[in-house]
């Protein structure tokens, strides 16, 4: 317990760490997810296909092969950013199809009567979504959403793999350098971890009853 | 077809027009997008030093997969990385059966302590769990990624379970219990087999999930595909096959994954089951039914699963 103590402003720039990750990544993943999610209720075939297989495509590839590539292959490409660049790149892209995904089963869920109802007023397809199907359909993907997000928050570890300082290289240091207290040091950066995991799931099932409750 | 053509008018010859030049201007713009970036990798490169690099796509950079020995050693790693994901397969559902019979059960005693170790290992990175599993339990490295494979993705198909579960009607279980079946066997016998059928495609699509989390093996040590191709091949043949062992490895986990999705996918057609949970989303009956309906559940699914 005594080594978590003295350790603590390492845990604390960690944690610090995972949280800009998390942060940066879940806004520039929500950015993209929108982008291809409205790609993908688009009258337009070419961009449907588009965001369709780009959907499948980033969301069957594991995350360390996506981290390996920006941490990786892009250096030998001759791109050359920061690793925590390339930690929010990859973060954000890999992230961005399971947004989409969520705010297009949120718009999936909504009656499809809906629709119909604001076409036959006769608006038209920015305003049937802007103003009719969306407000209705956020409130069912918001639970999903911060699902998604606990998800990154969890998945931010793999980037102190690929150099980047955060909460999970942290430990993995600390553990090195205490190999006789191995299991307080992994301890405490879980519970750093679930100090973020465990409120955000708490909201997202919060939220859903309340939903559920309205609708 | 998703039901989103309801948002938007049946197109005149004007919008059919429009719609058509924007289809073809947005084909081009993506296909200049691929070319710019074939190009891109194609070209050869200098470095810092004046070094003139042959472009990626150059013969020197692929000729090692002429070599059976590459596709030997590719081949091994590939059956590495899905034993791994069968262990962890066969173990997380197991686990996740008895995860959630126990937090679904009637006695505190037993339900809370699974409710918070579910909780507790459901919040927390599979990497981490590798990385203290590995030292504490000092398993080896496949074990490593196994254990914590089972551990993370059990208690999320515990918790899938039991909202299969919750889901269901509560005049089943009083028909079980008025038979005369205990609760546990009314449970197993009855509340269960239905559970696990509607939430089949949650299940699956977990199961990717726990696929690509197998690869978490590289940064642990185990030598699965991609720490295989890109780390042993590459630094025995040179760094230059980096770029086409990457290659080559992404394109075989896409293969396996795309299939596992498509079968899940499939699966939510077949059992139906997807319908289910959506008619959730919207009053169920006539006119009531979601956009789209059905057709992408396992996807929707999914999108919660990473």
């Amino acid at each position: 317990m005594q080594v978590i103590f003295d350790n603590l402003p390492t845990f604390w720039g960690g944690f610090l760490m995972t949280l800009q990750l998390t942060v940066v990544g879940g806004f520039f993943a929500t950015v993209i997810g929108s982008i291809i999610a409205v790609f993908r209720i688009s009258p337009v075939a070419s961009l449907r296909g588009f965001a369709t297989v780009y959907t499948e495509i980033v969301r069957c590839t594991p995350l360390t092969l996506v981290f390996f590539f920006c941490a990786v292959v892009l250096p030998i490409l001759g791109v050359d950013f920061p690793y925590l660049t390339f930690a929010f790149i990859a973060l954000s892209v890999y992230t961005s199809p399971f947004v989409a995904e969520a705010l297009r089963s949120g718009i999936n869920g909504v009656a499809i009567g809906q629709a119909e109802a604001a076409r036959s007023l006769g608006l038209g397809f920015g305003q049937t979504v802007g103003l009719v199907v969306f407000p209705q359909a956020i409130r069912m993907t918001i639970p999903p959403l911060i699902n998604v997000f606990i998800a990154l928050t969890k998945n931010t570890s793999i980037a102190g793999a690929f150099f980047v300082p955060e909460l999970f290289a942290a430990g993995r240091a600390l553990v090195n350098q205490n190999g006789n207290a191995v299991i307080a040091l992994l301890l405490g950066v879980a519970f750093f971890y679930l100090v973020i995991t465990v409120p955000l799931g708490q909201i997202a099932a919060h939220l859903e009853r309340k939903v559920a409750v309205t609708r | 077809m998703s039901g989103s053509a309801i948002l938007f008018d049946a197109p005149g010859p004007k919008a059919r027009r429009l719609s058509r030049i924007l289809s073809v201007v947005g084909i081009v713009l993506i296909a200049a997008g691929l070319a710019w970036v074939v190009m891109t990798l194609a070209a050869p490169r200098q470095t810092s030093g004046g070094l003139e690099l042959p472009g990626m796509f150059d013969e020197s950079r692929w000729d090692i997969f002429a070599e059976p020995i590459v596709w030997r050693s590719i081949g091994e790693a590939t059956v590495r990385t899905l034993q791994a994901f069968a262990f962890g397969a066969v173990g997380a559902l197991i686990l996740g059966v008895v995860l959630s019979i126990l937090r679904t059960a009637a006695n505190p005693w037993v339900r809370i302590p699974a409710t918070v170790l579910i909780e507790f290992f459901r919040g927390m990175p599979v990497l981490l769990m590798m990385l203290f599993i590995l030292l504490v339990f000092s398993t080896g490295a496949l074990w490593a990624v196994v254990a914590a494979l089972v551990v993370y993705n059990g208690t999320l198909i515990a918790e899938a379970l039991r909202a299969g579960i919750e889901s269901l009607p509560k005049g089943q279980r009083e028909a079980g219990l008025s038979l005369g079946l205990t609760p546990l066997r009314t449970r197993l016998l009855i509340e269960f087999p239905q559970a696990f059928r509607q939430m089949l495609p949650i299940i699956v699509a977990q199961l990717v999930v726990l696929l690509k989390d197998s690869s978490l093996g590289y940064i642990v040590g185990y030598p699965e595909l991609l720490r295989t191709t890109t780390n042993y091949l590459a630094n025995f043949y040179g760094n230059r096959y980096m770029f086409s062992l990457f290659f080559v490895a992404l394109a075989i986990y896409l293969t396996i994954n795309l299939l596992l999705s498509w079968f899940a996918r499939w699966l939510s057609r077949r059992t139906g089951s997807g319908s289910r949970r959506l008619g959730a989303a919207g009053p169920a009956g006539a006119g009531g039914a979601p956009l789209g309906a059905g057709e992408d559940t396992a996807s929707a699914a999914a999108s919660s699963n990473l």
